[in-house]
């Protein structure tokens, strides 16, 4: 389920804002340059993916991955095969790392395809003049950075509760408080794991990128990687997933 | 010794479930490990399989220390613990590859595997609608999939109904008589135990109140004379005024404690002459329920 919801999010969401785009919008950008337009259209993609779908993703992922095997009450067999635990640990640890890494490439590639599409479609809407696959791809490995942090703290709460609730809501709750600490610009809000995506997000919108206007007069954008909000995002992550094996190991199979 | 623990215990909090247990489990012998519900028997064997960690002495398994050789031990032993651990959203069939690739087995294996426990002919339906029976089996299959040397089975026949737990009992003693397998299964079942167990642990409130080979502990149970008479209870006290020692009486039947051939005609004789028409006599070994329940109530 996981594995599918990681690839049908993202078509449908591009999907879904290439019509809107197409009904609504297309009139009154007709006489957009190029490369304001690829800004416009993936802005109303990237927007609620940073604040709220991405880290709603990373919680549901974590969560399921873990579930199928707290439904199946198969956590036991597991862990009495001849296999490591660490190995078992990783091994499930990687994967929710694999499906969140998927769905964010996949992001990349329905966007470029449906920004190109409407190109197509609407000749003049001028998509085809400017290519934004490089700055997006970019763009989305810096929020796979930044959700990372998440990742691992979400993973070892379902790892640990067995139930639905638990790990979900306190992801749900750390998720909004994510959102309000960084959409405030709180101060330390960068130490924050799950106001990380948003942080990512609120750095383009808020003009903090580097534009440095070439010969033409179009400003170029550049993604700065490694900001503190995903140093922070990384650290987090390592060390919950280290201290995560150390309680794996000690805990008791029930 | 394929199993052996030394002064093995075990607290849930201050509640102690497992109470310094010395189990001794031979090669090539089916162990049946007998106590009521919450006796302490699936703790027990979540203990041998590491899942849960040893708080008080030692377990060794194939005269190894369980702790430091933990890996090598258990890709020796094939477990089924409470109800069977398969992903209901995949047939059983995917059941067993998928198991098959985590412990890198060749595929062919699990065709036997399915052929073994009866399961070809549902192999390729969702586990999820497996009756409880197939999904005891499938459960069975996955434990012996990786062909270990010792089985951990925790009531296996939980939930079959007779053909399935005769078919079980049937796999169960042909792997140890003709694959040299150990097989060590829990029950709270005396009678299904006694059918194919060669030793037998008695476990209550977490401690072990007997081991040893089934014959050992039908050597504990007394048998008995049987007499089935019209008004026992008069007979009893006949008998009583005789100096004869009537061990039960109810309102069918009373049992005297058995000598020989000769006591029963003596016994017999005696009835019958002195006006109690002795409808039948006969030896009868004490049953193996009542034992067990003395056993385990006595503790």
């Amino acid at each position: 389920m996981a594995f599918w919801s990681a690839i049908i999010l993202p078509f449908l969401l591009c999907a879904l804002v290439s019509v809107g785009f197409f009904i609504t919008k297309s009139q009154n950008l007709l006489q957009t340059p190029p490369m304001f337009l690829w800004i416009e259209y993936s802005a109303v993609i990237l927007a609620p993916m940073g604040s709220l779908i991405l880290p709603m993703l990373v919680v549901f992922v974590a969560y399921s991955v873990n579930s199928i095997e707290h439904k199946a009450d198969t956590w036991k067999t597991l862990f009495s095969l001849p296999i490591s635990k660490l190995s078992v640990y990783a091994a499930k640890y990687l994967y929710a790392f694999f499906l969140i890494f998927l769905c964010l490439a996949l992001f990349v590639l329905f966007t470029v395809g449906f920004g190109n599409l409407l190109g197509t479609v609407r000749p003049q809407l001028q998509f085809g003049q400017y290519s934004m696959a490089g700055l997006l791809a970019k763009l989305y490995f810096k929020l796979f950075l930044s959700s990372l942090g998440i990742l691992s703290i979400q993973f070892l709460l379902s790892l640990l509760f067995r139930d639905f609730l638990k790990p979900m809501g306190i992801g749900f709750i750390c998720v909004i408080t994510g959102i309000i600490l960084a959409g405030n610009s709180w101060h330390y809000a960068y130490l924050f794991p799950y106001s990380h995506p948003m942080i990512t997000i609120k750095t383009l919108t808020d003009g903090n990128h580097h534009s440095i206007s070439t010969p033409a007069g179009l400003p170029v954008i550049e993604v700065v990687l490694f900001t503190k909000e995903v140093f922070v995002s990384l650290v987090v992550s390592v060390i919950v997933f280290i201290s995560g094996y150390f309680i794996v190991l000690k805990k008791s199979v029930k | 010794m394929v199993i052996s623990t030394e002064g093995l215990t075990f607290n849930f909090g201050s509640q102690t479930v497992v109470k310094s247990l010395n189990l001794r489990v031979p090669e090539g012998s089916i162990y049946g490990f007998l106590g009521p519900n919450g006796a302490g028997k699936t703790t027990t064997i979540k203990l041998l399989m590491n899942l849960l960690k040893t708080q008080h002495g030692s377990i060794h398994i194939f005269e190894k220390e369980l702790q430091s050789n933990r890996i090598e031990i258990l890709s020796q032993i094939g477990s089924l613990i409470e109800q069977p651990a398969i992903y209901l959203h995949l047939t059983g069939k995917e059941n067993l590859l998928n198991r098959a690739l985590l412990l890198e087995i060749p595929a062919k294996r699990v065709d036997e595997m399915l052929d073994l426990v009866h399961l070809k002919d549902a192999a390729n339906k969702k586990a999820g609608q497996y009756s409880l029976g197939m999904k005891q089996r499938l459960g069975i299959g996955l434990a012996l999939l990786s062909d270990p040397k010792l089985l951990l089975l925790d009531e296996p026949t939980n939930g079959l109904d007779p053909n399935g737990i005769i078919e079980v009992r049937e796999l169960l003693i042909k792997l140890v008589t003709k694959h040299q397998k150990t097989v060590f299964v829990s029950s709270h079942l005396l009678a299904e135990v006694e059918r194919m167990a060669t030793h037998v642990g008695i476990i209550n409130h977490g401690e072990l109140l007997f081991q040893g080979s089934i014959e050992e502990l039908q050597a504990l149970n007394q048998p008995l004379v049987q007499i089935e008479v019209e008004s026992t209870v008069d007979a009893a006290n006949f008998l009583k005024r005789n100096n004869i020692e009537v061990a039960e009486v109810n309102d069918h039947q009373l049992f005297i404690p058995y000598a020989d051939k000769k006591q029963m005609g003596e016994l017999n004789a005696l009835l019958n002459k002195n006006g109690f028409t002795v409808y039948s006599i006969n030896k009868q070994q004490k049953d193996l329920e009542k034992l067990f329940l003395a056993i385990t109530q006595n503790a």
